[in-house]
C-alpha cells in the first residue's frame, strides 16, 4: 500500500488478523469542554468580587470566617470519603463552592469556631450524608446556616454590631435611620411593621445597591452580586428564570402588600439567596418549567415569612422548603417529548 | 400551502449544542478518490434485508454490474465499483462492528462499465412505480448516513399525500463538508434529483435546508430556486439541525409523530447526496457505485473531499490523504457525533459513509466516571433536540432498571449525543441509552412470552 507508515502493521488484507490500532467507543466522540471543576471555578470566579468587597468591609473578621467555613468544608468533604473509602473528590472544587457560600451568608466577626463548625456540618449533614454531590436534597450552605441560626441565633443576627471597622463605615447610614436597636433594616419591618419607617429606609437603597453595611458578609453589595449572576449567565451556567422569577415574586407580592419593592428586592439576603443559593443544580428542578414554579414558589414563602412570621427573614428556609418540594416538581413537571401530544407526567 | 413557516424568518428549533464546526474542507474542491487494486463491497449496505451474492469466485465483473440482490421489499441491491476479477465472497469486517458477506474484488484496472449502465429514458415522463423500480435497481439508499433505501422511502402508502420534499443540504456535523461541496459543484444535478423526488412522491415544493455557516451554497442555491421555482430554506448553525426530526420541526412547525415517519406529516427528506445519485441513475445510467466523503481530523495529514468508490478500503484512503499524523486515538465513520468509531482501518467504504474522520488520542479521550455520576445541572434536558430527559435514562438504565424506561419514552432518542457532549461529569449516556432501549426491548418480549405460557395454561 503506498504511504504505509513504518512500524503500523496495516497490511494484511485478511480479516481477524490485525492489531487493535484504534480505540472504540459509542459516540458522541468530541465532548464538550465543561466539567464539574470548570462549572465550579467559574462559580468561585462570580463569588470573589463579592467576597473580596465583603472582607475589605468586615476586615479580618470577615476573612476569618471565609476562611474557617471553607476550610470546615473542604476538610469535612475529604475526611468523609477517606473514612468511607471512596475517592477524595475535593479537586472538584464542590465543597470550596459550598463553604464560600455558607461564609457569604454569615456576619463577620463571629468567634472562629462557629463558620467552622458550620462547614462542617453543610458538607456531613447537608451533603455527604446524602451520599455525596448529586444526592442532597437540601442545599449545603444553607442547612450549614440552618443550624447555626437555630442554635446561635444572637451570634447570627447581632454580632456585626461589635465590629468595629464594619461599625465604622455603617455608622453614617445607622444615624441616618433610627433602627439601630434591631440588627437588620428587615427585623425593623418584622418587628415593627410600620411602613414609614420602612419607607424611611428604602431612602438607603442606595447604600444597599452600592456598599451595604448591613448584615452578613455577601450582602454588601448588590451591584457586586448581580455582577456575579452576569458572569453565570453569560457563560449559560444558571438559568434565568430562577433570580428572576424569585426576585420578580417578591418584588410583586411585597408591592401588593404595601411594601416598598425597591427595598424589598435589595434586603435580606433575597439577591444572594435568588442568584447563588436557589441556582444551585443539585437542590433545583431540572426542567425550565420546573425551575420557575420551583423560583415562584421560594418568592411566595419569603414575603409570607417577612410578613407573617417573627422570623427576620425569610430567603434561608423558603430555599430550604422549596428544595424539599423539588423532587415532587421534577416528577410532575416534565417537559413534553418531540412527537407526542399532551404531557407525559409518568415517571 | 400555508403550514409551511415563512422561511425569511429564523427557524426555531429547541435544543441542539454548538460543537467546534472544524470545517477546514469546505473550500475543497471534490477530487476522485484513490483507485483501489482490491474493493470489498459488503452485501448490507443498508437497513433492510443483505443481498444474496449473484456472482461466483474467479467471475468478471464490470462497473455498474448488479453483484448481489435480495427478494425483499426493504433491501436495495449492491453493484460494483471497478471492473475486475471476483476474488472472494467473504466474511469481513464492516463499518457496524460487525463481520458481513462481502464481495472481494481484485481491480484490472480497465474501467469497463457494464453495458446496462444506461439512462433508463426521462424520468418525468416516467410513472411513480417506474421510478422508484429504477431506484431500487440503482440501489440508492440514503446517503446522509441512515442508509435506508430510497424506494422505501419515496413509497407512501394508500391515502397518505406527500406535499414537501426536504432536500437535507443542513450538514450539521463537525468536520464533514461533502454535501457542501455538492451543493457549491453539483448544485443543478442536485435539484434535477429533487424534482425526480418529488414526481415520485407526487409532492408540489421543494424546500433545500441549509445551515447559516454555508454562504456559498445558499447564495447559489438560492439563484437556482428563483430559477428553477424551489426554496431555500437558511437553518441556525446548531447541531443536530440536519436530524430529519429536527429539520421537520424547524422548517414546518410539525412534529413527527412518535413511532411515526415523516410520511405522517406530509413530507420526505432527502440527503442532498441522494438527490445527485438520483441524478446519476437517471441522466448518466450510472448505479450507486461511489460517493462523496469528507477525510478530516486532527490525525490525518491531509483534509478533502473525495469521490470514493464503494468498497475501498479506508486505509487506502487515508493513505491517500497522506497518512496518519499523532498518536492515533478513533478512526470515525461519519461524523464525530454520530459516527461509528472503528477499531481498524481495514474497513470499506459503504454507501453510508459519509465521512473519514481521524481524531487523535489527545482530542477523544475523555475521562468517563466509572458509573453514572449526576450534578442535576440540567444541561442534558435543556440540549435535548427530543425533549427527553437524559439524566434519568442514564440512572435508570446504569442501574438495570429497564421498566422504568418505557414511560421516560426512550424509543424516542435520536441518539444524537447532545446530551453527553453537553454533560459536565461526562456520562456516557448515549451508551447507556442504547444500553437501556434493549434492556427494555429484552424485557417487553420476555413479558410478552411470559403472557403468551399464562394464556397456554
Ligand atoms: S437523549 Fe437522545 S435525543 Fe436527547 S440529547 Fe441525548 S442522544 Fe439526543
Ligand atoms: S448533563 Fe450530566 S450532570 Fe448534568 S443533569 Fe445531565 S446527566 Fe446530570
Amino acid at each position: 500500500m503506498a504511504g504505509k507508515k513504518p512500524g503500523r502493521e496495516v497490511e494484511s488484507v485478511e480479516p481477524g488478523e490485525e492489531p487493535r490500532l484504534f480505540h472504540i467507543g459509542v459516540s458522541p466522540h468530541i465532548r464538550g469542554k465543561h466539567t464539574t471543576t470548570s462549572i465550579m471555578r467559574w462559580v468561585i470566579a462570580a463569588l470573589l468580587p463579592l467576597t473580596a468587597y465583603g472582607v475589605y468591609i468586615g476586615g479580618t473578621d470577615a476573612l476569618v470566617v471565609v476562611l474557617m467555613s471553607v476550610v470546615g468544608a473542604v476538610a469535612t468533604e475529604a475526611v468523609i470519603q477517606k473514612l468511607r473509602h471512596l475517592p477524595v473528590s475535593i479537586g472538584d472544587l464542590s465543597a470550596v463552592v459550598t463553604g464560600l457560600l455558607l461564609a457569604l451568608t454569615l456576619p463577620p466577626g463571629l468567634p472562629f469556631w462557629m463558620p467552622l463548625l458550620g462547614g462542617v456540618v453543610a458538607i456531613a449533614l447537608g451533603k455527604q450524608v446524602f451520599g455525596g454531590l448529586g444526592h442532597n436534597i437540601f442545599n449545603p450552605a444553607l442547612v450549614g446556616r440552618a443550624v447555626l441560626f437555630i442554635s446561635w441565633s444572637e451570634y447570627m443576627t447581632t454580632s456585626w454590631l461589635v465590629n468595629p471597622q464594619a461599625a465604622a463605615v455603617q455608622t453614617s447610614a445607622i444615624k441616618s435611620i433610627n433602627a439601630v436597636t434591631s440588627a437588620t433594616p428587615l427585623a425593623t419591618m418584622g418587628n415593627v411593621r410600620d411602613g414609614e419607617l420602612a419607607l424611611e429606609a428604602s431612602r438607603y437603597c442606595g447604600s444597599l445597591l452600592f456598599g451595604n453595611p448591613w448584615g452578613c458578609i455577601g450582602e454588601v453589595s448588590a451591584l457586586l452580586i448581580l455582577a456575579g449572576l452576569v458572569v453565570l449567565l453569560i457563560k449559560g451556567l444558571v438559568y434565568w428564570g430562577i433570580p428572576v422569577g424569585y426576585v420578580g415574586t417578591v418584588v410583586a407580592l411585597s408591592w401588593v402588600l404595601g411594601m416598598d419593592p425597591l427595598f424589598a428586592a435589595l434586603s435580606g439576603g433575597l439577591l444572594l439567596g435568588a442568584c447563588f443559593m436557589a441556582t444551585d443544580y443539585v437542590t433545583n428542578p431540572m426542567t425550565a418549567r420546573g425551575k420557575l414554579v420551583f423560583a415562584v414558589g421560594c418568592g411566595i414563602i419569603t414575603v409570607v415569612l417577612r410578613f407573617y412570621s417573627n422570623l427576620p427573614e425569610g430567603v434561608m428556609f423558603a430555599i430550604l422548603v422549596m428544595n424539599g418540594f423539588t423532587p415532587l416538581i421534577d416528577r410532575y413537571i416534565t417537559p413534553r417529548p418531540y412527537g407526542h401530544k399532551g404531557l407525559v407526567k409518568k415517571v | 400551502m400555508g403550514w409551511v413557516r415563512n422561511l425569511q424568518r429564523e427557524l426555531f428549533t429547541k435544543g441542539g449544542v454548538h460543537p467546534p464546526s472544524n470545517k477546514i474542507a469546505a473550500t475543497v474542491k471534490i477530487f476522485p478518490g484513490p483507485y483501489p487494486e482490491t474493493v470489498i463491497i459488503p452485501l448490507s449496505q443498508h437497513i433492510g434485508a443483505p443481498c444474496e451474492p449473484l456472482v461466483e469466485i474467479h467471475d468478471r465483473v464490470l462497473i455498474g454490474q448488479k453483484i448481489g440482490d435480495s427478494e425483499a421489499y426493504v433491501s436495495a441491491p449492491v453493484h460494483s465499483s471497478v471492473s475486475g476479477e471476483v476474488t472472494g465472497i467473504i466474511g469481513y469486517h464492516h463499518p457496524t462492528g460487525t463481520e458481513v458477506r462481502s464481495v472481494q474484488i481484485l481491480s484490472d484496472g480497465m474501467n469497463e462499465v457494464h453495458p446496462s449502465v444506461e439512462p433508463p429514458g426521462d424520468p418525468m415522463e416516467m410513472t411513480p412505480q417506474q421510478i422508484r423500480k429504477h431506484i431500487r435497481e440503482g440501489g440508492i439508499v440514503g446517503l446522509g448516513g441512515a442508509t435506508f433505501p430510497t424506494h422505501v422511502k419515496l413509497a407512501p402508502p394508500e391515502g397518505k399525500q406527500i406535499e414537501l420534499v426536504i432536500i437535507n443540504g443542513a450538514e450539521c456535523e463537525p468536520y464533514l463538508t461533502g454535501d457542501h461541496r455538492m451543493m457549491v459543484e453539483r448544485g443543478e444535478d442536485i435539484i434535477v434529483g429533487a424534482r425526480v423526488i418529488e414526481r415520485a412522491v407526487g409532492a408540489e415544493r421543494i424546500v433545500v435546508a441549509i445551515e447559516r455557516n454555508k454562504p456559498d451554497a445558499i447564495t447559489l442555491m438560492r439563484e437556482l430556486g428563483a430559477e428553477h421555482g424551489f426554496e431555500v430554506a437558511v437553518l441556525p448553525a446548531r447541531y443536530p439541525m440536519g436530524s430529519e426530526k429536527t429539520l421537520i420541526k424547524g422548517i414546518t412547525g410539525k412534529e413527527v409523530p412518535s413511532g411515526g415517519l415523516p410520511m405522517d406529516v406530509g413530507v420526505v427528506v432527502d440527503n442532498v447526496g441522494t438527490a445527485a445519485a438520483i441524478y446519476d441513475l437517471f441522466y448518466e445510467g450510472m448505479p450507486l457505485v461511489d460517493r462523496v466523503l469528507t477525510v478530516a481530523g486532527d490525525g490525518v495529514a491531509g483534509h478533502a473531499n473525495l469521490r470514493i468508490k464503494v468498497g475501498t478500503l479506508v486505509r487506502d484512503v487515508i493513505d491517500f490523504c497522506g497518512g496518519l499524523v499523532g498518536e492515533p486515538g478513533k478512526a470515525i465513520l461519519g461524523g464525530p457525533m454520530m459516527g461509528l468509531a472503528q477499531y481498524t482501518t481495514s474497513v470499506p467504504v459503504i454507501k453510508g459513509t459519509s465521512g473519514i474522520v481521524v481524531l487523535r488520542g489527545e482530542t477523544v479521550w475523555h475521562r468517563e466516571p466509572a458509573h453514572f455520576v449526576c450534578i442535576r445541572c440540567g444541561r442534558c434536558v435543556r440540549h435535548c433536540p427530543m425533549n427527553l430527559m437524559p439524566y434519568l435514562m442514564g440512572s435508570y438504565s446504569d442501574a438495570g432498571m429497564w421498566e422504568e424506561l418505557g414511560p421516560l419514552n426512550i424509543d424516542d432518542c435520536v441518539e444524537c449525543g447532545c446530551c453527553a457532549y453537553t454533560c459536565p461529569t461526562k456520562n456516557p449516556l448515549v451508551q447507556l441509552i442504547k444500553v437501556g432501549k434493549e434492556g427494555l426491548a429484552r424485557q417487553q418480549r420476555k413479558m410478552e412470552e411470559l403472557a403468551e405460557e399464562w394464556e397456554e395454561a
